[in-house]
């Protein structure tokens, strides 16, 4: 028997709280097949639902012919635009403002295009009768191009909006346009780039790409028509929002509206929206009166549910021969293809890509940005990054190096010239964002010295001789990336989907005997929100974090949110679960007081319990006080120990990094070959460094086969090429580098913790890193800007333009 | 995905096996590992109305030596055959192949008979078995026949096999003791096809080349026996010129497809690199 | 068409049952014995989020039919644990070395990591990487995998691991 006190330290490890590398508890289910996804929703009398989808890319729809479909046995509905017409249903609005088709009305806009919902008993009897409608099509000219779409004399995509030139942001400048957007000072921009003595312009385009979750987008509606309640499990990224709009499209009252999600296979942005799938199911199961499943194949992921990217990007960059940028000036063209479904902030059609001037002191600045639809699939989500940041931070992290050459400096000198300075936070951007806080030039030098800089570039000079001596027929390049993120959307003033704010909450409840359980409005799709929530909760209130439950997901229960994307999750819903435990733990002072007989203004807090001051052996643990709570309180204070807190951002947060890339190319077949890849990343407070590691590696891998090879393209008929995972880009663990990670920590000055999220920051550091080290690689034969995908034949074809082949 | 419906038969002989092909007609297919065929089944682009499942006769199991061949029964896997000694011995070209096929799982189920019976111009093992001027085995109505590797493929999945007919059996002639060989496969990501490949094996003596043959795989409609650059390599010492007259040889009787793998001038291309490095490690484990 | 009897041993349990022949080995466990720790992720027999051990080799179980496998002996994710619970290696190597996140993929890699471990008790960091490149991951970027794998072999084969999770 040992009863010597534990020590704080011992106590506070206890806890598993902030810092500690906690072992995942999703993992117990999970690793032992018993986690709960859509797909494993079974329920009594359960219907299954499948699209006929349009063959076309631009097509006037002359019939649909759903009888033999409808006579297959098995067979319980087929619905088409007409039906839903008198619901008012063919159209459902979309986060952007725009309508997109649920089912094709009169003429279809993309290739997979919805058509006809087929509901039957089972989903064999399904996947027969989709190929039984019958649809007559009349061809119409196809525009895969978004610069053409813009032509004077380019088809009439949008029929339905065709006369409406003043769009949800703003006057149309064509039929075929969606927006024009603006941010900076244009005429100062442009006087400084009269009579800048340097200037670059590139088109960096980035490419269309999918988020791909390994799990497709799925959902299973019941309607209950007795109690005239309707529930919707799903892979939502953000139940709360979904809950509300079924109810707005539905007219059920959202009180009778349960969305649930359980657990989620991955979401990428791809889970965000709200797609004809649910509202289909939702409407059948209304017609019904039973349950509806749907879920999506592959191919229809791929090929309808969400793009990402699909941004050409004109960038340039003005400053002196010293190396000093004096502004910056871009136009970007967005193509978001049939509808304008993306998932933006209803104020900011372009996210925020305005994150644009990165991590540099950039006096003025402007940027353009058009959106425009062209005959391809809808979406134009945050393929895990914040709202369109990725294509932002491509845009100056290649400008930089294109400016480094021109000016004929290393890169990474350019940028130690024009980084922020630490004494400059908190720092105004020219395009209006206020960045909280960094110390950049610290982290980009630690990077320096892990990576052995100077060596590298030593070694890349000496194989570049090589290479003319013809000795080699490898080029080394070296990618260097400094990126600022924006993440934790976000303030209600800049912030909001369909007029809801991006606030996001928690509520926490201790039991009497001292566990808890809490729930926030966000939904985990792997980033293990029931780990890291309870460790957060376990800090601030002294209770084990293997004594807190967390529960995300059932708009019931949790706490109206806005959900998981953005890596908003910590920055917003994270602070909200710090507030509500201070809450929390403000009362059990005052209970610890009345316990102690002592005023609340001589106990202090300390790990797991409160003490008098001065008198360590005089304490109330947090368990004493939960119990207390429901049984011995200070006069007029209620029973029970509860908070709620929904918290409204002051600031988005800025989480930061530096990466490096060193890769070699085989000139003669095109291939890459990464060699080292590092990556330090600055989230602020560590939650969970076991965790942060895993999110960095994960989502370098998708910066990597994005930059490397990802594309969802189209041919000139608006064929989608490459809609499965036969043709489309995911590295298998062969191909996939190894990850090097470091950090340095910088805590966010408004977050109660000091946390600003992490999980996106490897994809928009990664992608330019890899496309830099590319670039390096030919830059010194004076290839010019690169584009991404950089595979093998794309960089094989550049070696051959070079006339390394000869 | 959800394949049409089928009837299904399983036979346990090959006499079976083929009076049911015969019986059935046009609308029946034979199915081995069924990893072409199931995956193109989800996608309806295949909708064969009976499946006659090869898996129960035991007899096309396998891999046995006779004489101056290799028997390799039809069902026989690709981690069977990455599995077996024999193989290993004689024609560890065969090994090579089988691990850049596919991925684990798939290659515990892909046979040797699916693949190279199938017609699909990006299996590695047709080009291969062209190279090794294997033959095949066909079982019919009207009896056995061999027909070789090299006259077997008429276009993309069209092929000497009649419908009522099974591929029973790969024969390889034993090659000399000491040949050099080597499966170059330029791929992008594990479980792809081929951009191009190449299968190459070289006898060297004295250190001059005295035979060479020479396969392409996925660079045509059909796998491809490149004999001009396999000629351009006997008699010489496998230098550089010779090397790249080969090279030259293969690129010129290639007619590749465009696709998102590349362009055709790139498949083109990529058919020299294959052949240039397949012969060059092929040379350094020959015995000279 | 007719329907099919098929019987196979399931997790060691015998199960007889009757499937259309088009019945997708997947379907057959998710639906119709509520298997549903076997995962569907890419159609095309890409992903190996089906992958489950059949006969002592690892398959993908959305591209074999149900009475492809009349007659076998199949090991899914749930009949991993031992019957009191306690977790399989792979199970807490998985878990200690963080080799999941949204876990979707997990069934699938831990069923081959499984049959890659009984052929190949000591895999180099290599012949892992190789082993499971026909199951796709999209959250871990693979590196957390075979460090679970490797912490798996090393309990399995009784020496200690050292290495932690990054």
């Amino acid at each position: 028997m040992n009863d010597i006190a534990p020590t704080q330290a011992e106590r506070a490890e206890k806890l598993q709280g902030l810092g500690c590398k906690r072992k995942r508890v999703e993992d117990i289910r999970f690793t032992q097949g018993r986690g709960n996804y859509v797909d494993d929703v079974k329920l009594p009398g359960m219907l299954f639902g499948d699209f006929a989808r349009s063959s076309h890319a631009h097509a006037r729809i002359k019939s649909i012919d759903t009888s033999k479909a409808l006579a297959l046995p098995g067979v319980k509905a087929v619905l088409t635009a007409a039906d839903l017409k008198p619901l008012k249903l063919h159209y459902m609005p979309t986060l952007a403002g725009d309508v997109a088709a649920v089912l094709a009305d009169e003429k279809v806009l993309f290739q997979n295009q919805e058509i006809a919902f087929v509901v039957a008993e089972d989903r064999y009897i399904a996947a027969d009768a989709i190929e039984l409608v019958e649809v007559e099509y009349e061809a119409l000219p196809v525009v895969v191009d978004p610069f053409q779409a813009m032509a004077p004399d380019a088809p009439i995509l949008r029929d339905d909006i065709k006369d409406k030139m003043n769009g949800a942001h703003g006057p149309r400048k064509h039929y075929n346009h969606i927006f024009n957007w603006q941010v900076g000072d244009k005429q100062a921009t442009d006087e400084v780039f009269k009579t800048a003595e340097v200037t670059t312009k590139d088109l960096f385009v980035y490419q269309r790409t999918h988020p791909a979750p390994l799990e497709t987008c799925q959902c299973v509606a019941s309607m209950d028509k007795v109690k005239g309640e309707l529930t919707v499990w799903g892979t939502f990224q953000a139940p709360h929002v979904v809950r509300t709009v079924v109810s707005i499209l539905s007219g059920i009252a959202e009180h009778k509206v349960h969305v649930i999600a359980p657990d989620i296979g991955g979401g990428f942005g791809n889970k965000v929206g709200v797609y004809p799938g649910y509202v289909c199911a939702i409407v059948a199961s209304i017609v019904l009166g039973v349950p509806v499943k749907w879920v999506e194949d592959r191919m229809e992921n791929l090929s309808t549910t969400s793009f990402a990217r699909d941004y050409h990007m004109a960038t340039e960059l003005a400053a002196t021969k010293e190396g000093k940028i004096l502004a910056m000036r871009v136009h970007m063209l967005a193509d978001h293809g049939a509808f304008d479904a993306c998932a933006n902030p209803s104020k900011l059609p372009a996210g925020f890509v305005n994150i644009c001037t990165g991590s540099y002191d950039i006096p003025v600045a402007h940027l353009e940005v058009d959106g425009v639809y062209t005959n391809k699939a809808t979406g134009g989500v945050a393929y895990r990054c914040s709202l369109r940041v990725t294509e932002g931070i491509y845009a100056i992290e290649r400008a930089i190096e294109v400016l480094a050459k021109k000016l004929g400096m290393d890169s990474v000198d350019l940028r130690m010239k024009n980084l922020i300075k630490a004494e400059q936070f908190p720092y105004r951007s020219a395009l209006g964002w206020e960045y909280d806080s960094g110390n950049y030039h610290v982290a980009l030098q630690k990077a320096l010295d892990a990576v052995g800089y100077p060596a590298l570039r030593a070694e890349q000079k000496a194989r570049r001789e090589a290479f003319r001596r013809g000795e080699t027929r490898e080029l080394m390049g070296i990618g260097v990336c400094f990126f600022t993120e924006i993440v934790g959307a976000g303030p209600s003033r800049h912030c909001d989907i369909l007029g809801v704010g991006m606030f996001d909450s928690a509520e926490i409840r201790v039991h009497p005997t001292g566990s808890i359980v809490a729930r926030m409005g966000t939904k985990s799709q792997g980033q293990a929100h029931e780990t890291t929530y309870a460790q957060i909760i376990a800090t601030e209130l002294g209770i084990p974090a293997d004594d807190i439950t967390i529960e995300e997901g059932d708009t019931d229960t949790a706490p109206y949110g806005l959900g998981t994307y953005g890596s908003r999750s910590t920055p917003v819903a994270g602070a909200a679960t710090a507030m509500a435990a201070r809450k929390i733990r403000a009362k059990a002072q005052m209970i610890a007081a009345h316990l102690l007989e002592v005023s609340e203004y001589d106990l202090e807090w300390d790990v797991d319990r409160f003490t008098v001051k001065g008198l360590p052996e005089k304490f109330k643990t947090m368990k004493e006080i939960a119990w207390a709570a429901h049984n011995n309180l200070p006069p007029g204070l209620e029973p029970g120990l509860e908070a709620v807190n929904y918290y409204d951002p002051p600031n988005m947060t800025y989480p930061f990094g530096a990466y490096f890339c060193v890769m070699d190319i085989d000139i003669d077949t095109g291939v890459a070959k990464t060699r080292r890849f590092y990556a330090l990343d600055d989230c602020g407070t560590r939650i969970n460094p076991m965790i942060i590691e895993g999110q960095v590696h994960g989502g370098l891998t998708e910066a990597f086969a994005i930059a490397m090879g990802q594309e969802i393209s189209y041919d000139a008929q608006g064929n989608v090429m490459g809609a499965s995972f036969m043709d489309f880009f995911l590295p298998t663990a062969v191909e996939t580098p190894k990850w090097e990670t470091d950090f340095t920590v910088t805590p966010s000055p408004h977050h109660p913790i000091g946390a600003k999220g992490v999980g996106e920051s490897p994809n928009v550091g990664g992608v330019p890193c890899f496309s830099n080290a590319v670039n390096d690689a030919f830059a010194f034969l004076d290839a010019g800007h690169i584009q991404m995908p950089h595979d093998g034949w794309r960089l094989w074809t550049v070696a051959e333009r070079l006339g390394l082949h000869a | 995905m959800i394949p049409a419906k089928f009837e299904y038969h399983r036979p346990t002989s090959v006499q079976d096996a083929v009076a049911l092909l015969a019986q059935l007609g046009e609308e029946a297919h034979p199915l081995a590992g069924g990893h072409s065929l199931i995956p193109v089944m989800k996608t309806r682009l295949a909708a064969p109305e009976h499946l006659v499942d090869l898996a129960g006769i035991s007899s096309l199991k396998g891999i046995r030596r006779e004489q101056d061949h290799i028997a390799i029964g039809a069902m026989a896997t690709q981690s069977e055959m990455i599995a077996s000694p024999l193989l290993a011995e004689i024609l560890p070209i065969i090994r090579e192949t089988s691990l850049l096929i596919g991925d684990p799982q798939i290659r515990y189920v892909g046979t040797i008979g699916g693949n190279v019976a199938n017609g699909d111009p990006g299996n590695d093992m047709p080009a291969l078995m062209m190279c090794l001027d294997a033959e095949y085995q066909l079982a019919g109505r009207n009896g056995e026949r061999r027909v070789r590797a090299r006259a077997f493929y008429f276009g993309a999945y069209d092929t000497a096999r009649q419908n009522d007919e099974i591929l029973t059996e790969v024969r390889i002639p034993i090659p000399a003791k000491g040949h050099g060989y080597a499966y170059e496969k330029l791929k992008r990501k594990v479980g792809d096809y081929a951009v191009a490949a190449a299968a190459v094996m070289l006898t060297i003596t004295n250190g001059t080349c005295r035979a060479a043959s020479i396969g392409l795989t996925n660079v045509a409609d059909t796998p491809l026996w490149a004999e001009a650059a396999a000629q351009a390599l006997v008699g010489t010492r496998i230098d550089r010129t010779a090397i790249a007259n080969a090279a030259n040889a293969a690129e010129a009787i290639t007619n590749p497809a465009s696709d998102g793998h590349g362009p055709a001038e790139y498949r083109r291309k990529m058919t020299g690199v294959t052949v240039r490095r397949a012969i060059e490690r092929a040379k350094l484990r020959a015995e000279v | 068409m007719p329907k099919v009897q098929v019987k196979m041993t399931i997790n060691g349990r015998e199960v007889e049952a009757l499937v259309e022949p088009r019945t997708l080995l997947v379907h057959f466990l998710r639906e119709q014995l509520g298997l549903t720790g076997t995962h569907i992720g890419c159609d095309t027999s890409h992903c190996g989020a089906c992958t489950v051990d059949l006969n002592d080799m690892s398959v993908k179980s959305c591209a074999l039919f149900a009475v492809q496998a009349n007659g076998a002996t199949i090991l899914t994710i749930e009949g991993m644990a031992a019957p009191d619970g306690t977790l399989h290696a792979l199970q807490e190597g998985f878990r200690q070395m963080h080799g999941l996140q949204c876990g979707y993929c997990t069934p699938g890699m831990i069923m081959r990591a499984h049959r890659l471990l009984k052929e190949n008790p000591n895999p180099s960091e290599d012949e892992i990487r190789s082993g499971i490149s026909g199951n796709l991951c999209r959250c871990t970027g693979y590196q957390n995998i075979v460090k679970s794998i490797q912490y798996a072999a090393a309990k399995i084969n009784g020496v200690p691991y050292q290495e932690a999770a990054e």
